[in-house]
């Protein structure tokens, strides 16, 4: 561990710049996700445990697509059509039922699902990793120590963009209102005429469609297999719960301090750490706020 | 509704009980010998399950087409009763006591794997059921004591170390100190794996040979850029990494992309990961382990040479374009069961189990002996090093080999 360190800071400090940008394109996949988490537990009060696997689907229908001969960056509006669909039905058949029940019924049937869509993924494409060659180029600067594939630049480009599409949809759109004013109170919602149960499909969907596109950037930038589906919920389960939800820029700094402290964790600590770092940082946050809100309480008698 | 329930619940218990209730199979009915296995035909590793599947009942076809097993004069024909594990191991024992206890198998063949034979082995010897396994390669499987399993392949410390060896020999010859040499390797936390890496680090340390990275992988790691990074910063001669076929995968993906130029790559699993199609750039001069290959001049009566092993399975199974080794041994562990019964003349689990660990033949797939612990000692590894054009060369000495790797990225 102590000659890790020294590596990094006295050998060869150039390796930072490449932890640093490493940090950077994976946080930004990251924040995607984390984003579409937060949006379904704010608005509906459901825990997906279905997000990973919601990216690794999204991922195989890029798959599929690429073997048809289409490329990867223009599957990408087809993908997020398919997934809205698909994240309709979903919410049609499983979570509008799952709704209005305590937390533990929606974490079993999206648990379930997540089961599911697994184990379907794996009929479908078999246990293979696979992969996803965009044919973009590659460059490298320093002496050729630190590689940036340009692929993780037009991933980091494009998630910047959809989230900004995102958040702008939210702020402005009729349909944004809504969604707001229903994950503030749903009750007041209903009575003032909105029809909450479409606003639930549409956010629900949504999230499904923002998973597919961050599905179809971790294929061009890593591989894909059925079962990886799980590491990408329990990592954006951490970034939601310690940025706190409807909390969107601690959601995104959340999001890329996570993706430094993985790759940080493991070049110090080892590769074995890595998927650790990120839950051993969210009980860093749980424990700091818990002492820093027994300051604040106060004893009701 | 929650009638509706319970009737629903009723229907899928009697359905279950009328499984039960089958008429349970003994080991030997007629003229019929019942070898049981727990197969992984969905889940994690369903494709490498179907592999062994495939070995096993091509095996057994072609052993009743040339007249069955003789025992005590009479002619038996072999059959195989296969339960799905689901990949997983909870799964594999109770499919192993239930194979035993209610459908009366008394001959097992393994499961896929190291982790999953670990589950049933311990079921196996517990009922004295004799089982051959032919793909759970871990050290930690022979030192159990187990007495009922034997394996007919070569165990995890010979997957990378003897490259060491190989390496030390080139870097002689050229003469290089191979005692200079740096390693940098990275291993997946699975017992495979980690045995692979126990045989490394002695050969490591017999040759000199100074280990600068020793990363260990979880299982679902998908990106291993941060190790990576660090081979690039301490530039080590030797890249060793194993972690089954998603290990090589993207171990594969990174390297191209990072553009790491090591002396030597070496990686388990090259060909199940299919690392020479979809990785030319980077399989260019990797060296990878088999434990058999398919012009491997040896030969037996009932498959002949391995290559008409290979033809004949090719064409019952048109969708192979090169035949995983896994596939290859799984059939040469039903013909030692033939021949134990044989030997044997008799169902006697002792008995056939004594005949077992009396083994000593020649199969398509390799010499085939086993030590007291039930590996097999008799038959060697292999080791291949990928060509530019996508080719797997055998390297027996290193004069085989080509050093440094020069790959064009």
């Amino acid at each position: 561990m102590l000659d890790n360190l020294q590596l990094l800071f006295v050998y060869a400090p150039i390796m930072n710049v490449q932890m640093i940008l490493d940090g950077i394109f994976v946080g930004a996949v990251f924040a995607l996700i984390a984003y579409g988490l937060a949006l379904v537990w704010g608005v509906m009060n459901v825990k997906n445990i279905c997000q990973g696997d919601m990216v690794i689907m999204g991922g195989y229908i890029a798959f599929t697509l690429y073997q048809l001969g289409v490329h990867p960056i223009f599957a990408i509006p087809i993908v997020a059509a398919v997934m809205f669909i698909y994240g309709w039905i979903i919410y049609v058949m499983i979570i509008r039922r799952v709704i209005d029940n305590d937390m533990f019924v929606s974490l079993l049937a999206t648990f379930g699902l997540s089961l599911l869509m697994t184990q379907v993924m794996n009929l479908i494409y078999g246990p293979e990793v696979q992969t996803i060659d965009s044919h973009f180029p590659i460059a490298m600067m320093f002496d050729d120590f630190v590689t940036i594939p340009m692929v993780k630049i037009v991933s980091l480009a494009l998630a910047m963009l959809l989230a900004a599409a995102v958040v702008i949809f939210m702020k402005k759109s009729r349909m944004g209102q809504a969604i707001r004013a229903t994950a503030q109170d749903a009750r007041a919602a209903r009575v003032l005429g909105i029809n909450t149960d479409n606003i639930f499909a549409f956010t629900y969907s949504l999230n499904a469609a923002i998973c597919g596109v961050a599905g179809v950037l971790v294929s061009m930038i890593w591989v894909l297999q059925p079962f990886y589906g799980i590491i990408y919920t329990l990592r954006t389960f951490a970034i939601v719960t310690a940025a706190g939800l409807g909390n969107l820029p601690g959601v995104i700094s959340m999001s890329f301090v996570l993706g430094w402290v993985e790759q940080y964790a493991g070049i110090v600590a080892g590769a074995e750490w890595q998927v650790a770092a990120s839950v051993l940082m969210l009980l860093a946050v749980l424990m700091w706020r818990q002492v820093q809100m027994r300051r604040q309480r106060q004893v009701v008698r | 509704m929650f009638k509706k329930y319970s009737i629903a619940a009723g229907a899928v218990l009697a359905v279950g009980l009328a499984g039960i209730a089958a008429p349970a199979v003994a080991k030997v009915e007629g003229d019929t010998i019942i070898l049981g296995s727990a197969i992984s035909l969905s889940g994690k590793y369903s494709t490498n399950g179907l592999h062994t599947q495939r070995g096993y009942d091509f095996a057994v076809d072609r052993i009743n087409e040339k007249g069955g097993v003789k025992v005590g004069g009479k002619s038996y024909k072999l059959k195989v009763k296969y339960y799905d594990d689901e990949s997983t191991p909870a799964r594999a024992t109770q499919l192993a006591e239930r194979l035993i206890q209610q459908d009366g198998i008394e001959f097992m063949l393994g499961p896929y794997g190291t982790g999953l034979t670990k589950a049933v082995a311990p079921v196996t010897e517990k009922f004295g059921v004799p089982m051959v396994e032919a793909e759970g390669a871990s050290r930690s499987l022979f030192t159990q004591g187990y007495k009922y399993m034997f394996a007919v392949l070569s165990t995890s410390e010979y997957y990378l170390a003897p490259v060491l060896d190989i390496i030390a020999a080139k870097a002689k010859a050229e003469g290089k100190d191979p005692s200079k040499m740096r390693i940098g390797m990275a291993f997946e936390n699975d017992g495979f794996s980690l045995d692979v890496r126990a045989g490394v680090v002695d050969t490591a340390k017999k040759l000199g040979m100074k280990i600068v990275i020793d990363d260990k992988l979880p299982a679902d790691l998908s990106d291993m850029s941060a190790t990576l990074t660090k081979f690039k910063a301490l530039k080590p001669d030797i890249l060793l990494v194993s972690g089954h076929s998603k290990g090589a995968a993207t171990a594969a993906r990174q390297v191209e992309e990072m553009r790491i130029q090591a002396p030597v790559i070496a990686i388990t699993h090259c060909e199940a990961a299919k690392v020479h199609e979809k990785f030319p750039k980077f399989a260019n001069g990797v060296m990878c382990p088999t434990q058999w290959l398919s012009n491997l001049p040896k030969k037996d009566s009932y498959f002949g040479s391995a290559a008409d092993w290979n033809r004949d399975f090719k064409k019952i199974h048109t969708s192979y374009t090169e035949v995983p080794y896994q596939t290859a041994q799984a059939s040469a562990a039903v013909l030692v069961f033939k021949d134990a019964f044989e030997r044997a003349n008799t169902f006697d689990q002792k008995k056939v189990r004594d005949a077992l660990a009396a083994t000593d033949m020649e199969t398509f797939y390799g010499d085939i002996r086993f030590a007291p612990e039930g590996n097999n000692i008799a038959k060697p590894m292999f080791y291949r090093q990928i060509t530019a054009d996508g080719m797997y060369t055998p390297i027996i000495t290193q004069a085989d080999m080509t050093f440094p790797r020069k790959a064009n990225y």
